[in-house]
C-alpha cells in the first residue's frame, strides 16, 4: 500500500479509457500520456490497461506500507527514493517506510505512478478510469487528496533487477525543434477556413494557454477566420479533434472530451501523437502537421512496433533473471 | 452539393452528415444508419448526431471511399428505425435560483412567462440523440416561438438537472459542467448512473414531457 503525503491538485486514478460508451454520452477518459502509462505497467510485469495514478505538474510524495515494486513513467521530475535519485522511467522495490519524492517537472507535464498488478479500485462500465465530471471511477470518482492510500491488486513481487528497470520513451519534441509536432488529419470544416488560416495553422506554432485540462487546451497563436456557414449542428467529437469556436483561437479536446459538441472543426490530430499533448503545457508550443490516411495507418504500426519491442525486451530480460534464480 | 458528405474527425473515427432538414423523419434514417453501421466489421461504436452519424472505428480506415459509399448508398435507400420510445414525465421547477435566465428568455423572446412556460410545456419531445456528457439528452420538437440565442458568457458550472434552452434546442444538464444556454428550470433526475443497465436513463426514441410543479417570476 502506498499513502499520499503531498498531491497537485488534479492527480487522478487512470487506465487506458472506457470504450464502448459513446452511445451514452459517456467520454473515454483514461491517462492523457498513453504511452508513460502503458511503459510503467510494462515494466512491472502489468497488462498495459492497468490502472496507474496520473500526477499532472508534480511536486508530489508518497509513503510505502510495506515492501512493494512500484513503477514511473512519463515527465521528467527528479525524483528520490529515500533520497536516491531515480531514472526518469524505472521500475523498482520499495521497502517498508520508504518515501518517494517527485520534484518539479522540468519539461513535459505527467507523470505515472504504477504498482504492481495496478491500483485496486472497482472496474465500472469496463474500466478504472476516473469519470472527473460524471464523478465516478477511479479513486471514490475525484481527484487524490493527501492521506488517501492506494493498493495494489497483485500481490507477488515481479522479478526485477536489483538496480531496478528502465526503458527509453521517444522524445517529445523533433530534434532541434522548440515545438511539440502533431500529425493531424484535416477535419470536416477545413476547407471553409480561408486560405491563410490554412496556411497558418498547418505552419505556425500555437501556444498552450492556462486554460488547459484533461477536458482539452486551448490554444493561442493566429487568429483562423473562415467563411461564414452558419451554426451547426451537434455532431460527434473525439480526442484530439481541433476545433476553432467564434473567436478564431483552437482548443484541441482530450482525453475527458464532451462526446458531441458544435464547434467547426479544422483538424484531427492523429491517435498516436495523443500522448505528446497530454505531455504539453501551458507556455509549450505546438505545430500541427498535415498527414494523409496512409501516414496515420503507418503511425499506428509504428506505435504498435515500439510496444512489441519493449515487450519483448522486458520478456528477454525477466527471462534471464528468471535463469539466475 | 453534394446531398451526404463523409469526413473525418479523428484517425480512427468518421462523421457522416446529409443536407437534409432537421425534423424527426430525417433523424429516424440516422437512427437506421446507426443500427446497421454498428454491425459492419471494424466499427467499434455507431452514434447518431443530430442529423447526422459517427462512427468510432478500430483501425485506421484506409478504405474510407468504400465506407463512404455504403453509407451514402444507405442513407439514399431512406430506410428509417421508428422507435417506440417510453415516455417520462419530469417535473420542472421553473424559474427561481434552479432557473435564472427564465425572466431572459421571456424578454428575449416577447412572451410573457406564463407564455413560456405553457409553450415549454405543451409538446412531447423526442430524445433526437444523446451525447455531449453522459446521459444528456438532445431533444427535437421546441416550439419556434422559444427560439433564443446563445448566451454571451456561459456559465462554468451549471448543476446536473438544468433546463435550457438555446436555438431551437432544449435539454436537461445530466452534471455539472459549464453551459451557454439560457437555464430556465431544474429537475430531480437521475439521467445517468452507472450502476444501472443500460446506464443512460433515456435513449434515441424516447420522449419526454415537462410539467411545471412550481413558476418563480
Amino acid at each position: 500500500m502506498i499513502e499520499i503525503l503531498a498531491i497537485p491538485p488534479l492527480a487522478t486514478v487512470q487506465d487506458l479509457g472506457r470504450d464502448g460508451h459513446w452511445f451514452q454520452g459517456l467520454g473515454r477518459a483514461g491517462a492523457m500520456d498513453s504511452l508513460a502509462h502503458r511503459a510503467a505497467n510494462l515494466l512491472l510485469g502489468n497488462d498495459e490497461d492497468a490502472a496507474t495514478l496520473e500526477i499532472p505538474l508534480t511536486p508530489a510524495k508518497f509513503r510505502f506500507h510495506g515492501r512493494q515494486a512500484f513503477a514511473l513513467a512519463g515527465a521528467p521530475c527528479g525524483a528520490r527514493l529515500d533520497g536516491r535519485a531515480l531514472p526518469r522511467v524505472w521500475a523498482g522495490m520499495a521497502e517498508d517506510g520508504q518515501v518517494l519524492d517527485l520534484g518539479g517537472m522540468s519539461d513535459g507535464a505527467r507523470v505515472y505512478l504504477a504498482l504492481r498488478g495496478g491500483i485496486d479500485v472497482p472496474e465500472i462500465l469496463g474500466s478504472r478510469s476516473t469519470q472527473l465530471r460524471e464523478a465516478f471511477g477511479g479513486l471514490e470518482g475525484r481527484v487524490l487528496a493527501p492521506g488517501d492510500r492506494l493498493v495494489p491488486l497483485g500481490n507477488e513481487t515481479p522479478l526485477l533487477p536489483g538496480h531496478g528497470l528502465s526503458l527509453g520513451l521517444p522524445p517529445l519534441r523533433r530534434e532541434g525543434d522548440g515545438a511539440i509536432t502533431l500529425r493531424a488529419l484535416p477535419s470536416t470544416e477545413h476547407d471553409d477556413f480561408s486560405p491563410a488560416a490554412q496556411q497558418a495553422f498547418w505552419s505556425t506554432p500555437y501556444t498552450v494557454t492556462p486554460q488547459s485540462n484533461r477536458q482539452g487546451y486551448r490554444l493561442d497563436g493566429v487568429e483562423l477566420t473562415r467563411a461564414e456557414i452558419g451554426e451547426l449542428r451537434s455532431h460527434g467529437i473525439v480526442p484530439g479533434i481541433v476545433q476553432v469556436p467564434g473567436g478564431g483561437q483552437p482548443i484541441v479536446q482530450l482525453a475527458d472530451s464532451a462526446t458531441m459538441g458544435g464547434y467547426p472543426k479544422i483538424a484531427a490530430v492523429i491517435a498516436p501523437d495523443l500522448w505528446r499533448i497530454g505531455q504539453a503545457r501551458p507556455g509549450d508550443q505546438l505545430r500541427f502537421e498535415r498527414v494523409d490516411l496512409a501516414e496515420a495507418e503507418k503511425a499506428d504500426r509504428e506505435s504498435d512496433r515500439l510496444f512489441a519491442y519493449w515487450k519483448r525486451d522486458i520478456a528477454a530480460l525477466v527471462r534471464q533473471l528468471g535463469s539466475w534464480t | 452539393m453534394p446531398e451526404t458528405r463523409t469526413s473525418l474527425i479523428g484517425s480512427r473515427a468518421l462523421l457522416f452528415q446529409a443536407d437534409c432538414p432537421f425534423d424527426l423523419v430525417h433523424q429516424q434514417r440516422f437512427w437506421a444508419l446507426a443500427e446497421e453501421a454498428a454491425g459492419w466489421p471494424g466499427v467499434r461504436e455507431a452514434v447518431p448526431g443530430m442529423t447526422n452519424l459517427t462512427l468510432l472505428l478500430d483501425r485506421v480506415p484506409t478504405n474510407i471511399d468504400r465506407l463512404s459509399a455504403d453509407l451514402a448508398k444507405l442513407w439514399e435507400s431512406g430506410v428509417r428505425k421508428e422507435v417506440d420510445g417510453r415516455l417520462l414525465e419530469i417535473e420542472i421547477a421553473y424559474g427561481g435560483t434552479g432557473g435564472p435566465h427564465l425572466a431572459d428568455v421571456a424578454e428575449l423572446t416577447g412572451q410573457s412567462i406564463d407564455e413560456v412556460v405553457r409553450l415549454h410545456t405543451a409538446p412531447e419531445y423526442t430524445v433526437y440523440a444523446v451525447g455531449s456528457h453522459a446521459g444528456y439528452c438532445y431533444l427535437g420538437g421546441l416550439d419556434p416561438r422559444l427560439e433564443t440565442p446563445r448566451r454571451k458568457v456561459p456559465l462554468t458550472r451549471l448543476p446536473g438537472g438544468s433546463l435550457s434552452v438555446a436555438g431551437l434546442q432544449t435539454g436537461v444538464s445530466a452534471s455539472t459542467g459549464p453551459s451557454g444556454w439560457n437555464t430556465i428550470g431544474s429537475a430531480d433526475v437521475a439521467f445517468f448512473d452507472p450502476a444501472r443497465r443500460p446506464a443512460a436513463l433515456l435513449g434515441p426514441g424516447d420522449r419526454i414531457r415537462f410539467k411545471p410543479v412550481e413558476v418563480v417570476a
